[in-house]
């Protein structure tokens, strides 16, 4: 039985793009900077409408993110844009002194993050970066999960006051989320109600995670699904609600198990309510080339995945 | 303003300088005192700043209709804390307060304090121009007809992101900058030109499609007439670039010709022999 339905597949960055246009109509304060890859953000709608508010810094990402704490000056919205690795990893020092410490309204938007972006490899399939930007005081990090969820998050941020690092994709992946939703920060969203065990999934392991639903339905378990959009500030109340219910966990993302979503959890559930749990997501490796399909099942990150850690948390009740 | 009275002021702030360097026994004040006679023009002469109806300058983050200051080499914290408070951002008695524990006054500038006069952190070397940049594209969207100023070290000129922000900044006519390169040669391990030489800064900005003038950055009035000369040229589609030779401890003897006063704070006998070189001139805090 399906739990979920889709209809078409679309690429989380794509949902980004979208969400920028609709920005450009709609939000004057907002502007633009790419380092190079617009056609990779889908910018295009953007940069057609407002022109005057798109800045192209060229491959030069620490520029980049300078000239977006500048920019916050006079009112504006900066979002920076680039691949996740190049966003994140390269620049995190800017990020740290001229963003985050300053305090300054700055949206890093990064398209291209995990193991996804397929055949280009390790060097462009960061891992790391939800750790990084977690880490940092008073940084927002949200990974949502497919084409309308991105759109109505890049439309969200701009509305809230400080600094975002928004991670997406560049693999079509099903849409199955409400087209017009409205997005709130840091609000986990119940997708599956369930008993047995508690499935927290963020980016584009929420989808796995249903599909791994099902299957622990047809064995009979009742899994409860909940895609936790935001993984800082992470909704604690949420979580701990369902692992009350459930009495153990599994965390699904596309991200090192040191820094994700899944030590977040595993932070917070060991000083309030010590939980069995798992982690699927990569154990301390880079990734490779390959087809986007491949490199998730070759590094465990699939519904399959998802289903064997659930029987194996159960087991340790 | 009159070079004599600006003289009198920077005399007071390199006071400031080594007091305050010497009441926690750290900081830089080998380049605050370089840099005291170009901070003290800009905000007493050359900046217009935004003022009450009283003439008392007010503080708030966006800065617009105003000239704005950024500086990239936040270790010269001491220099442009004098500055912002003998200028009425804060008061003076802050001073004191340099570095230690609950201060305001951290070791570099930032604006997480919230100190009035501190738009953003610099310390981490390289960042300020970008940020100044930025800054300056901004009033441009606004049709803020106001200028942005940056002052950066030229040992920072290492760092490989003050030359994307190089690149950038004539390629997009920002026009309504005017950026400095504290030229005084000297850096952490030793002369800028042993360590890692910047060989010619004017030909390279120059190349990089930016205005270039030169200025003796301890000479007041030479610094009122290039920087009169640098807002003529405003808005005629290049950035500025003012390189400035200036001396290390400008103003004291003992502290002048030599890297040593880099990061190390003088002691008690230091401070009396230093302070008898400056005259008081506004009150000590």
């Amino acid at each position: 039985m399906a739990l979920f339905t889709y209809e078409t597949k679309k690429d989380t960055r794509s949902g980004f793009g979208a969400g920028m246009e609709y920005l450009s109509q709609h939000n004057p304060k907002v502007v633009a900077l790419c380092a190079d890859l617009i056609g990779s953000l889908k910018l295009e709608g953007f940069i057609k409408n407002s022109p005057e508010r798109f800045f192209q810094t060229g491959i030069a990402e620490a520029n980049m993110i300078g000239i977006s704490a500048g920019l916050t000056l006079g009112g504006f919205i900066p979002f920076a844009t680039t691949f996740a690795n190049f966003g994140t990893g390269r620049v995190y020092d800017q990020i740290r002194q001229s963003v985050a410490y300053s305090g300054k309204n700055v949206k890093i938007c990064c398209s291209h993050a995990g193991l996804t972006l397929g055949e280009d490899g390790a060097t462009h399939q960061i891992l790391e970066d939800i750790g990084l930007m977690k880490m940092l005081p008073g940084m927002v990090v949200i990974n949502p999960c497919d084409y309308n969820q991105t759109k109505a998050a890049t439309i969200a941020i701009a509305d809230y006051e400080g600094p975002v690092y928004l991670r997406f994709g560049r693999p079509v992946v099903p849409v199955f989320t409400p087209e017009d939703q409205k997005f709130e920060i840091g609000k986990a969203l119940h997708l599956v109600e369930g008993t047995d065990v508690t499935i927290l999934a963020t980016g584009h392991l929420v989808w796995e995670a249903i599909q791994a639903a099902e299957a622990l339905l047809e064995k009979g378990i009742k899994a409860e699904v909940i895609n936790i959009h935001t993984i800082k500030p992470l909704d604690v109340q949420a979580i701990l609600a369902s692992v009350k219910k459930t009495g153990c966990v599994v965390t699904a993302e596309e991200h090192q198990y040191n820094g994700g979503l899944g030590d977040s959890v595993a932070q917070y559930l060991a000083m309030n309510h010590p939980t069995p749990m798992e982690f699927v997501g990569v154990n301390d490796s880079f990734g490779e080339s390959g087809k986007p399909a491949e490199l998730m099942e070759k590094y465990g990150l699939n519904a399959e995945a998802i289903v064997a850690k659930a029987i194996k948390v159960m087991a340790r009740k | 303003m009159q070079t004599q009275e600006i003289q009198k002021i920077s005399s007071q702030v390199r006071r400031d300088i080594l007091r305050m360097v010497h009441g926690c026994q750290s900081g830089h004040p080998g380049g605050s005192l370089g840099c005291t006679d170009l901070l003290v023009d800009l905000y007493f002469s050359t900046m217009n700043l935004k003022t009450d109806a009283a003439g008392k300058v007010v503080f708030d983050m966006d800065g617009t209709n105003e000239d704005l200051f950024f500086l990239s080499n936040g270790h010269i914290s001491p220099l442009i804390y004098s500055v912002l408070a003998r200028r009425g951002y804060f008061p003076t008695a802050e001073l004191a307060t340099f570095r230690k524990i609950d201060t305001r006054l951290q070791g570099h500038p930032t604006p997480h304090e919230h100190l009035e006069g501190i738009r953003i952190a610099s310390g981490s070397l390289g960042q300020g121009l970008s940020v100044a940049i930025g800054a300056a594209q901004a009033k441009k969207l606004n049709g803020d007809k106001s200028t942005v100023f940056c002052l950066m070290g030229d040992g920072e000129q290492n760092e490989g992101q003050v030359w994307e922000a190089a690149m950038y900044a004539p390629h997009h006519k920002v026009d309504n900058l005017i950026a400095f390169i504290d030229e005084n040669g000297q850096q952490i391990d030793g002369p800028t030109e042993k360590v890692m030489s910047n060989r010619d800064l004017e030909a390279k900005y120059k190349a990089f499609g930016w205005n270039v003038m030169r200025m003796d950055g301890n000479n007041a009035e030479d610094i009122q007439n290039t920087l009169n000369k640098a807002k003529a040229e405003l808005g005629k589609g290049s950035p500025i670039m003012i390189i400035m030779k200036t001396e290390m401890g400008a103003g004291v003897d003992f502290m002048m010709y030599s890297h040593k006063w880099h990061g190390v704070a003088p002691n008690d006998q230091q401070l009396q022999d230093a302070l008898a070189q400056l005259e008081e001139t506004l009150g000590d805090y």
